[in-house]
């Protein structure tokens, strides 16, 4: 059941990837200068949480794969989101 | 698979000759039946310095004050005792000892994805092992901290926490990389045929275990980094002079060390899952629901782990809304135990060991289960939060659930392992003893616990003594039963009698094999069922 297949990638499509991860750092760096409060951690976090996307639906080819290992990774990203807001459930109400 | 009309000549695992000789034989090995004897051999080195830890701790506590070692000897004494069990054997135990070794049969492969990354995962193994061994007797004395590290006293203590919390992350790294080997041999190696819903329930449990292994363990990895960062720069993470949060190295803590209990117990309930229809000549009762109860405790079991921080100062909304998950994760749990009875209902049943060893750990698991909901409740949790009662909570499911599934896995796979038989009756003598000796060891504690022994204390008040002195004999018993039973097991392993193919008359595929497989499993495609368990 093993998947050989090979994918080419073509420079456009990786140049504009590459752009946008650019551009998405430097709103991880701007961003810092508005005083978001509690906020801030959020934004962090939803940003880098687009640029992991990105990396791996592009990089690591996660677009060619079955529809199931789009749902794991997926569920993965859920399973984070809600262990970081649970946890802050105790620090927001402590 | 060889193109080839001529038969392939049949030579066991055990007796093909590699590149290697002698030990370097089992070290270099990449077939995964002998990592998976391997594994099975550390981890039951390290079972058995548990379990003399184990019986210290026993005699210590059999009067009030001192007895054999001084309050401080205890404290490192227990915290070994946790290490051990809880890195060392349970985590490991089932998952890379019997998966390793049928996983692939299971699903009609012939190795796991990446042998030579499952030999690195042993050999990382032993190399934690004997870092958590040397944090003993390195110059500052053994960590006395508990195996939980608890900060800020962890990042404070004097004694060998760094090397103890290293050699957690390093067994760590061996645990990830198992999770990571399953999954994708589950995904990659499949035999042509095999869906995933008509998988055997066993490789069902080891993929769910496996997604936890892969996702929770990395962070307590970061954690034990964290705490040895705190130690050595005074970066301050958890310790409140420092400007740091104690109950964030709680939570990240818990955060992967209650999906560990999963880990310790999913491939546990998929061993029993297998056995019972086996030993019933009956297929499996709600087989899709058993299959997705593993991935619903293995999901939910992300989420409850704040039911071990009740009493810590965590926030009142946090505490009711962790009670409520933890009352959620037993559900699938509650399946799982209503489809193994329901199996046996109008079953053919063979009352042989291994089907024994599953019904006490069915016996042991709800009374392990049942008292867990006292402690998910949060008005009951404060009242025995830190007891005795924990305690004989955690051992009715950890050594009761894992630790009796694992000695039903030996007894029912044994002759497919070692293609010999074992005793019967010395088996079943050994499983009384042993049942007998377990509940005499950890029931006492509940009582004891309910009335405010605390856990981890060395001294007592002389009210708590006969129970204390009743779960000291147990102990004892219980050690007599597993010498007998580890016994009857080597001599059959090395002089029983020749095993048959299918001596349990199971429909899986390991029992289409020779009575010890060959290197590759399956010298032809195998035959895939619709339906693993074709009894009736």
């Amino acid at each position: 059941m093993a998947n050989n297949t090979t994918h080419t990638i073509e420079y456009k499509t990786l140049s504009i990837v590459l752009l946008v991860l650019m551009f998405l750092t430097f709103v991880t760096i701007e961003i810092t200068s508005f005083h978001l409060g509690a906020l801030t951690v959020t934004a962090a976090l939803l940003i880098a949480g687009v640029k992991a996307t990105i990396v791996m639906y592009h990089f690591m080819h996660l677009k060619y794969e079955s529809l199931l290992l789009r749902i794991l990774v997926a569920m993965v990203f859920v399973l984070f989101i809600l262990i970081v807001v649970i946890t802050f459930i105790d620090y927001a109400f402590r | 698979m060889s193109n080839s009309t001529e038969k392939i000549e049949y030579v066991s695992y055990l007796d093909h000759k590699g590149k290697y000789k002698g030990l370097m034989a089992w070290i270099m090995a990449t077939d995964h039946k002998k990592i998976g004897l391997l594994y099975m051999y550390s981890i039951m080195t390290f079972f058995f310095i548990g379990v003399i830890l184990g019986l210290m701790m026993k005699v210590e506590l059999l009067a009030p004050g001192e007895t054999i070692m001084k309050a401080q000897t205890y404290n490192g004494v227990f915290t070994l005792h946790g290490i051990l069990m809880i890195f060392m054997v349970v985590i490991p135990g089932l998952s890379a000892t019997f998966g390793n070794f049928f996983l692939p049969i299971l699903i009609g492969a012939k190795d796991v994805s990446f042998p030579k990354l499952n030999r690195f995962s042993w050999w990382i193994f032993i190399v934690g092992s004997i870092m958590a061994v040397a944090s003993q007797l390195l110059k500052d004395g053994p960590p006395d901290s508990g195996w939980t590290f608890y900060a800020p006293y962890s990042t404070t203590t004097g004694t060998n926490v760094i090397m103890a919390t290293a050699a957690a992350f390093v067994l760590g790294f061996s645990s990830i990389l198992t999770g990571l080997n399953f999954i994708v041999t589950v995904h990659q190696m499949r035999a042509p045929g095999m869906r995933f819903f008509n998988m055997p329930l066993f490789p069902w449990s080891l993929y769910a275990t496996a997604w936890i292994q892969l996702l929770a363990t990395p962070v307590i990895g970061i954690t034990l980094l964290m705490l040895i960062a705190e130690r050595l720069f005074n970066i301050g993470f958890f310790d409140p002079n420092l400007g740091g949060d104690p109950l964030l190295f709680q939570h990240l803590f818990w955060i992967y060390s209650h999906p560990a209990v999963y880990v310790m117990m999913l491939p546990a309930m998929g061993v029993i899952t297998e056995i019972i229809p086996t030993f019933c000549q009956r297929q499996i009762y709600g087989y899709k629901a058993v299959a997705i109860s593993s991935l619903a405790i293995a999901g939910v079991g992300f989420l409850v782990w704040g039911h071990h921080m009740y009493t810590s100062g965590m926030s009142d909304e946090a505490r009711w809304f962790f009670s409520l998950l933890t009352f959620i994760v037993a559900v699938p749990s509650a399946i799982k135990v209503f489809n193994w009875i329901t199996t046996m209902y109008k079953g053919s049943i063979d009352v042989k060991p291994p089907f024994l060893y599953a019904l006490t750990f069915i016996f042991l698991f709800i009374i392990g289960g049942t008292t867990g909901l006292l402690l998910g409740a949060v008005a009951t949790n404060v009242q025995v939060h830190d007891t005795a009662f924990v305690v004989a909570h955690f051992h009715y499911i950890i050594f009761g659930g894992m630790g009796f599934a694992f000695f039903a896995a030996i007894h029912y796979w044994l002759p497919k392992m070692y293609g010999r038989m074992y005793n019967f009756k010395i088996a079943n003598i050994a499983l009384v003893i042993n049942f007998i000796g377990f509940n005499l060891l950890y029931f006492p504690q509940f009582i004891i616990g309910i009335q405010g022994m605390p856990r981890r204390y060395f001294d007592y008040p002389a009210q708590f003594q006969p129970a204390q002195v009743l779960s000291s004999i147990g102990g004892f018993i219980l050690v007599i039963g597993l010498i007998l039973m580890v016994y009857n097991l080597v001599k059959g392993a090395r002089s029983g009698e020749i095993a048959p193919e299918n001596p349990w008359n199971g429909s899986t595929l390991e029992w289409t094999l020779p009575a010890t497989p060959s290197l590759e499993n399956f010298d032809e495609e195998p035959i895939i069922k619709e339906n693993p368990y074709d009894y009736k």
